[in-house]
């Protein structure tokens, strides 16, 4: 915590006393107060990612958004335009700025091979193909083309996909789109718990 | 209130009046807080620590919803949790957002013995600065509320400074802004007084709490943060608000006394300047000086 | 919600029930005390605790969790009795005067007509109507139909208008409830009578004297849903209602508040088993082809002879064709039924608690999860944990470290048995909300869209690219080594401008849908150009000269720009419809069903709150919200406001296969329950509930030692299983404990803050003890019954966790294996425990 938070016009009120006793000075004695930390900050309009109310938000990083800041999240508050919310957060809402900095993000692809007791990091590009290579590896294992009655089912038995609450619909779409092609059956969301 | 500076009504530890004191017309600010809107969500307290940049402590359960027992230098926002079984039989939740009350006279200035380390604005806000506090807490036994509090690492009080940073630049405090309810409001006196008084009434009409009212005590000159209760007569139910809140007389007893010795040195002071002028006369400015 | 958040304040007065909005949905809940302080609304909360949101209300009552059928039938039965119903709308607007089959049985014995016992499963073909059109004044006659109708819904429904007849819905509603008195109430829930009485006069005071002014909202949330009879818990509310006339008005309605950002859209995206986007029904293998599919999920009207049905439904190949065209793009065409054997066909119940129950049984072999965290949510967290050990692989995507990516070091797993679990786990690090940009819909069905505001951190890349990249490598290794049926995953249609990383814009639009062809509305002579995007879901064709993603999301973004990016903020209603503020589904109405809110006459109920209403000069509905209608449907044809039903009305009674166990909602017992049932104690819980059966589903009885009752929920400081890993809300809330009664705490020698262990069949909970005034001792059935509560948030990753600060067991090793038979949620409210000092 900063503790010099304020400047203090120390010699105007000095300066003052002598002549106090007079009754009156026509120089008010002032303090000045700390300037505002978000009055250059840039402003990004985004919505909460918690409950159902969808708060609007705004996001105030550092910089004016020019090519070489790298912006830094100093602040979020309430949209005050937003109809519903009109400015206001609860505990969650107003808690975002450390959830965006926040020290615990995961920063790094991992993983964890069979009977091991630890975490390994893993490049991006060698997940990727490992992951599709056991996708199609599961896929080819479980897929039903017809069931006992032969009618035609297309599924696929072995792969299930369970999606989050703060997916964006557009991500849910695509969801939708891949893992139903793959004959993906076992499509599941925290919508239904 | 858009300028970057505020004016000064009252300066602690100061001999003397403050300076330019009354010569500008400026609204005096108030916080209300409906206790029967809150919902104990804590909104403002996360508000509070987010804006303010304040460090985390840590808590610990203790059998209430309460983040800790009472407001820290570092936690200045606390929403005071009571389990309050009426006389009926009903049970009532009370809960009430504890943070300084910017009173009218405040006993924290009252006892502060360091020149400037507390000042109170003309709007109302009573603001500690740290630049000239001595850390030696006598403004903690000043406060009827229990509100500064020490910080060991940095030998300074700190309280809720009615986010007097954003007040200056035109906005509302920061938990103001976040309480979901409304329970909160931010305004001039008059209107929150107005605005306290007229849910009063409504609580004692429409919704059976014939004893609902408005806390701002007088005892204190009233304050710059008041509640509507839904039982006046009650305060000590809500966390512990007191009844009556003084300066308590100790402080009093003290800075009496003070006040006098001070009082003589200005006044043979004065004495001094006077025959120092009937002596001398008046000292004129240098030839060279009046032209530029 | 039928409704929205800020039309709350237009009420007059709140039911709370199932939900605890002043602390999970705070800044909602300012709605509410809105109506409180403006208009001197008053507000009922039932729940099994005293909430922060009871300490608003102005009346509390503490329920038994999981009897709110027991209380809200006895609402019904309370309304009929002294005559506090809204007739006029009942009798135009539901199907009150509908005739039922002579076949069709009340539940005297906890059974319904049809129950065949060996597979727990109703034949449903007695719940129906009967078909004879207006028998008003007549006398019964026997139905010589019934026995050889086929299970489809009558197209000329026999009513009586008197609502007289003996098999008359409203009749055979009335008998149904007659058996819900106060005293019965009081048993099974607990509330004493004398304060049910006084809630039920409060909310009916509504309809006193039967004027139809004034308005009540219903409000609850997963404390209704979350049990295996949580779908009839929602009807029932509904069904009340209805009968009060509150459905389509402003203030009023039925308020589902979701529990999270965007389960509403996950819901219309159809993230879900058994669906497909815009609540469009997944094949089943009996659908041989597109025309068998669209026959059997597009319903034919089904109502009186002289009233008009919009069936809304009836457009279902429209939206079904659209749908397939925006999957399939030009693989999908006429001549191979628009690709409709590219999707999956289900032959069962695929959802939540068959996924680790098939996962646990071997047949699972790898899973995708998306800051879904299974392991944590339960129910029977060991049994997740167990399931997730026989899986090959696991891909998580998070921002945090979980519990789910980490089921394989668990508390209580050694190093030597991790050496065992041969489960690859890949944990990708996603992008946190402020990283990227897209929409999400709220509980009040507006798509908001938001901005990113910073880059992700460190590695971490957007959820959408992983997905991307994940599908066009599994689509490459098919082009080059091919596979079984590969033809879906080549012709899935990818046309993203940056196909490597597919912008969330681009697939708005696509959700959208455009033209494919030129195509010229008849009614307007508007012409959309092929590639142009669709003004709305009332362009789409079933010819395949339309596309679209999900067509209850069609309007969304059009020509004229991103329509759930609009930052309007004037409100000329003062209703608070905001209408050009985001976008709602369907087309921007922001009241559903809101022609009820309007007599038949099309003059509002109220006229200071008026939604919509018929105009006779332009012959058109007209108002201050889109009307959920047929624009120019002239009151005097007598068309149902209830426009998505067949029948055009609201569903007093759900006939045929609407609801898995009965047309009306019937009280049962929770799985795990203190006493029998005391309607039927031979059928104390639902007969369709399915209990599993591998070695870890136990299910606990009170003879062994579990006799408190239950109850897991929320806490206002802490989101789910995220905030853990934030330090203000640690702070706020800074370990688990578990609410108990003063009574008990004095019985058992607990002090507050005091360890002390739950037990349950399944699992053991440690943690501190709240000792508390705010749940009380109960009286059920005459007997003592204690209640306690705790909340979810903790696990065993976390700040906390990690600093081996609690005890690490999460609240869902408690909660068993048994899920609602309609909506498919577990029942994680109101099971049996006990309490003992740890």
């Amino acid at each position: 915590m900063e503790l010099s938070r304020r400047t203090f016009l120390k010699s105007t009120l000095v300066g003052g006393v002598g002549v106090s006793v007079l009754g009156f000075d026509l120089t008010p004695v002032y303090a000045q107060t700390q300037t505002l930390k978000i009055s250059r900050a840039s402003e990004t309009r985004s919505t909460c990612p918690y409950c159902s109310v969808s708060c609007g938000v705004i996001i105030y990083t550092l910089g004016d958004k020019a090519k070489n800041a790298i912006p830094q999240v100093v602040h979020v508050e309430g949209d005050p335009d937003h109809p519903i919310n009109r400015g206001t957060l609860c505990p969650k809402g107003s808690s975002l700025e450390q959830d965006i900095l926040n020290d615990r993000r995961l920063l790094k692809p991992q993983v964890r091979r069979p009977g091991a007791t630890d975490w390994e990091d893993i490049s991006w590009e060698q997940a990727y193909s490992e992951i599709a290579q056991r996708v199609k590896k599961t896929r080819e294992d479980s897929f039903l083309e017809k069931d006992a009655q032969g009618k035609t089912v297309n599924r696929c038995e072995g792969i299930a996909f369970t999606g989050g609450c703060t997916d964006t619909n557009e991500f849910n779409y695509l969801v939708v789109k891949t893992m139903r092609s793959l004959g993906v059956c076992y499509l599941e969301n925290q919508a239904r718990v | 209130m858009s300028q970057a500076t505020l004016e000064i009504r009252r300066i602690s530890g100061h001999a003397g009046s403050v300076p330019g004191a009354g010569l500008r017309r400026e609204f005096e600010v108030c916080k209300l807080i409906d206790t029967t809107t809150c919902i104990g969500c804590k909104a403002c307290e996360v508000a509070c620590l987010e804006w303010n940049g304040l460090t985390f402590s840590e808590t610990t359960f203790n059998n209430s919803y309460q983040t800790m027992p009472e407001t820290q230098w570092n936690y200045w926002n606390l929403i005071k949790f009571n389990e309050h079984e009426r006389d009926d039989g009903t049970l009532q939740l009370l809960m009430r957002k504890d943070q300084c009350m910017h009173c009218e006279e405040p006993g924290c200035l009252a006892a502060c013995p360091a020149d400037g380390a507390i000042v109170q604005y003309v709007n109302g806000i009573v603001d500690f600065q740290q630049d000239h506090c001595i850390g030696c807490g006598y403004c903690m036994t000043g406060c009827p509320f229990n509100i500064p509090k020490f910080s060991p690492t940095a030998r300074k009080v700190f309280k809720c400074t009615l986010c007097v940073d954003r007040v200056t630049q035109g906005l509302e405090p920061a938990c103001i802004k976040s309480c979901p309810t409304g329970c909160l409001h931010f305004g001039t006196k008059p209107e929150m007084k107005e605005l306290a008084e007229s849910r009063a009434a409504q609580l004692r009409e429409e919704s059976g709490f014939a004893t609902a009212g408005v806390y701002d005590p007088a005892g204190i000159g009233g304050t710059h943060v008041i509640y509507v209760l839904h039982d006046a007569t009650n305060p000590e139910a809500y966390g512990g608000l007191p009844n009556d809140p003084r300066i308590p007389w100790t402080v009093k007893l003290w800075k009496t006394p003070l006040k006098w010795i001070g009082n003589l040195a200005i006044v043979a002071g004065l004495v001094g300047v006077v025959g120092h002028y009937l002596r001398f006369g008046p000292k004129l400015p240098p030839e060279e000086e009046e032209r530029p | 919600m039928t409704n929205g958040w800020i039309d709350i304040k237009n009420t007059d007065l709140m039911l709370i029930m199932g939900g605890n909005p002043a602390e999970n949905h705070p800044c909602g809940f300012k709605w509410a005390i809105e109506a409180k302080r403006d208009r001197n609304a008053k507000l009922i909360v039932v729940d099994p605790r005293f909430t922060r949101t009871a300490s608003t209300a102005d009346l509390f009552l503490q329920i038994r969790a999981g009897t709110d059928i027991a209380f809200l039938g006895g609402l019904i039965n309370y309304a009929l009795e002294n005559n506090r119903i809204a007739k006029e709308y009942l009798i135009n607007y539901t199907n009150a005067p509908f005739l039922i089959q002579e076949g069709f049985k009340l539940p005297e014995d906890g059974l319904y007509s049809g129950f065949d016992e060996a597979t727990k499963t109703y034949d449903k073909a007695t719940w129906n109507y009967q078909p004879g059109g207006e028998v008003s004044g007549k006398v019964a006659e026997g139905d010589p139909l019934a026995a050889a109708a086929p299970p489809t819904l009558p197209p000329n429904v026999a009513y009586d208008l008197m609502l007289q007849h003996p098999r008359c819905v409203l009749q055979l509603l009335k008998k149904h409830y007659s058996r819900y008195t106060p005293e019965v109430v009081e048993r099974i829930t607990g509330i004493p009578r004398a304060q049910f009485l006084k809630a039920a006069d409060l909310f009916t005071s509504v309809r006193k004297d039967g004027d139809l002014k004034k308005v009540a909202t219903i409000i609850y949330a997963v404390g209704w849903t979350q049990h295996t009879f949580g779908t009839q818990i929602i009807r029932t509310a509904a069904m009340l209602q209805l009968l009060m006339g509150n459905i389509g008005r402003t203030g009023g309605g039925v308020n589902a508040l979701r529990g999270h950002s965007n389960i509403q859209g996950a819901t219309d995206m159809a993230g879900i088993f058994d669906n497909l986007p815009g609540y469009l029904k997944v094949p089943v293998p009996a659908d041989s082809d597109l025309a068998a599919y669209l026959k059997r999920i597009t319903p034919t009207s089904s109502k009186p002879g002289p009233w008009d049905s919009f069936n809304y439904w009836s457009n279902t190949p429209k939206f079904a064709v659209s749908f397939l065209k925006a999957m399939y793009g030009d693989a999908a065409t006429k001549q191979n039924d628009f690709a409709f054997h590219y999707l999956p066909k289900i032959d069962r119940n695929y959802s939540w608690v068959e996924i680790w129950d098939n996962m646990y049984r071997g047949s699972i072999k790898g899973m995708l999860a998306f800051g879904m965290n299974g392991v944590m949510i339960g129910p029977d967290q060991q049994k997740n944990i167990d399931a997730l050990k026989k899986a090959d692989w696991l891909v998580v995507g998070e921002i945090y470290p979980d519990e789910t990516s980490e089921f394989w070091r668990a508390p209580g797993i050694t190093a030597d048995e991790m050496k065992k679990i041969n489960t690859t786990v890949y944990r990708l690090p996603c992008a946190g909300f402020a990283e990227k940009d897209g929409s999400m819909t709220n509980s009040a069905r507006w798509l908001q869209w938001k901005n990113a505001a910073v880059p992700p951190p460190g590695e971490a890349r957007l959820d959408q690219d992983i997905v991307a990249q994940i599908f066009l490598r599994v689509r490459d290794l098919y082009r080059k080594e091919g596979g079984k049926f590969p033809d879906p995953i080549l012709n899935l249609t990818w046309p993203y401008i940056d196909p490597e990383h597919p912008a969330l814009s681009d697939l708005a639009k696509e959700i959208n849908g455009k033209a494919v062809a030129d195509i010229t509305d008849p009614a307007t002579k508007q012409t959309i150009r092929a590639g142009q995007q669709l003004p709305g879901f009332a362009f789409l064709r079933d010819d395949g000269s339309t596309s679209c993603g999900n067509w209850i999301y069609s309007g969304c973004w059009t020509e004229a720009g991103p329509q759930l990016a609009r930052r309007g903020t004037e409100d000329p209603s003062g209703l608070g419809i905001y209408p050009n503020w985001a976008w709602s589904w369907p087309a921007n109405r922001r009241v559903l069903y809101n022609r009820a809110s309007c007599d038949p006459a099309g003059k509002p109920w109220d006229p200071d709150r008026r939604q919509i209403w018929w105009d006779e000069d332009s012959h058109k509905w007209i108002g201050n919200d889109v009307p959920d209608f047929k624009p120019d449907s002239n009151p005097k044809d007598h068309m149902g406001p209830f426009i998505m039903n067949p029948e055009g009305v609201g569903r007093i009674f759900g006939p045929l296969a609407a609801f898995a166990d009965g047309p009306f909602p019937e009280y049962y017992e929770p799985i795990e329950s203190p006493i029998a049932n005391p309607l039927h104690p031979n059928q104390s819980s639902n007969p369709v509930v399915k209990k599993f059966n591998t070695p870890m589903d136990k299910y606990g009885t009170i003879e062994q030692g579990f006799t408190v009752v239950c109850t897991t929920y929320r806490l206002t400081e802490h989101y789910h299983y995220w905030t853990k890993n934030n330090p203000m809300n640690v702070q706020l809330i800074p370990e688990p404990f578990i609410e108990i009664p003063v009574e008990l705490a004095d019985e058992m020698g607990i002090r507050g803050a005091q360890k002390i262990k739950v037990t349950s069949a399944r699992g053991t909970y440690i943690a501190k003890a709240f000792v508390t005034h705010r749940i009380k001792p109960m009286t059920i059935d005459g007997k003592k019954v204690y209640q306690i509560g705790l909340p979810i948030h903790q696990g065993f990753r976390g700040i906390q966790e990690d600093a081996e600060k609690d005890a690490r067991t999460p609240a869902n090793l408690l909660t068993p294996t048994v899920y609602d038979p309609n909506a498919y949620t577990p029942e994680f409210k109101g099971f049996l425990v006990k309490v003992e000092k740890a």
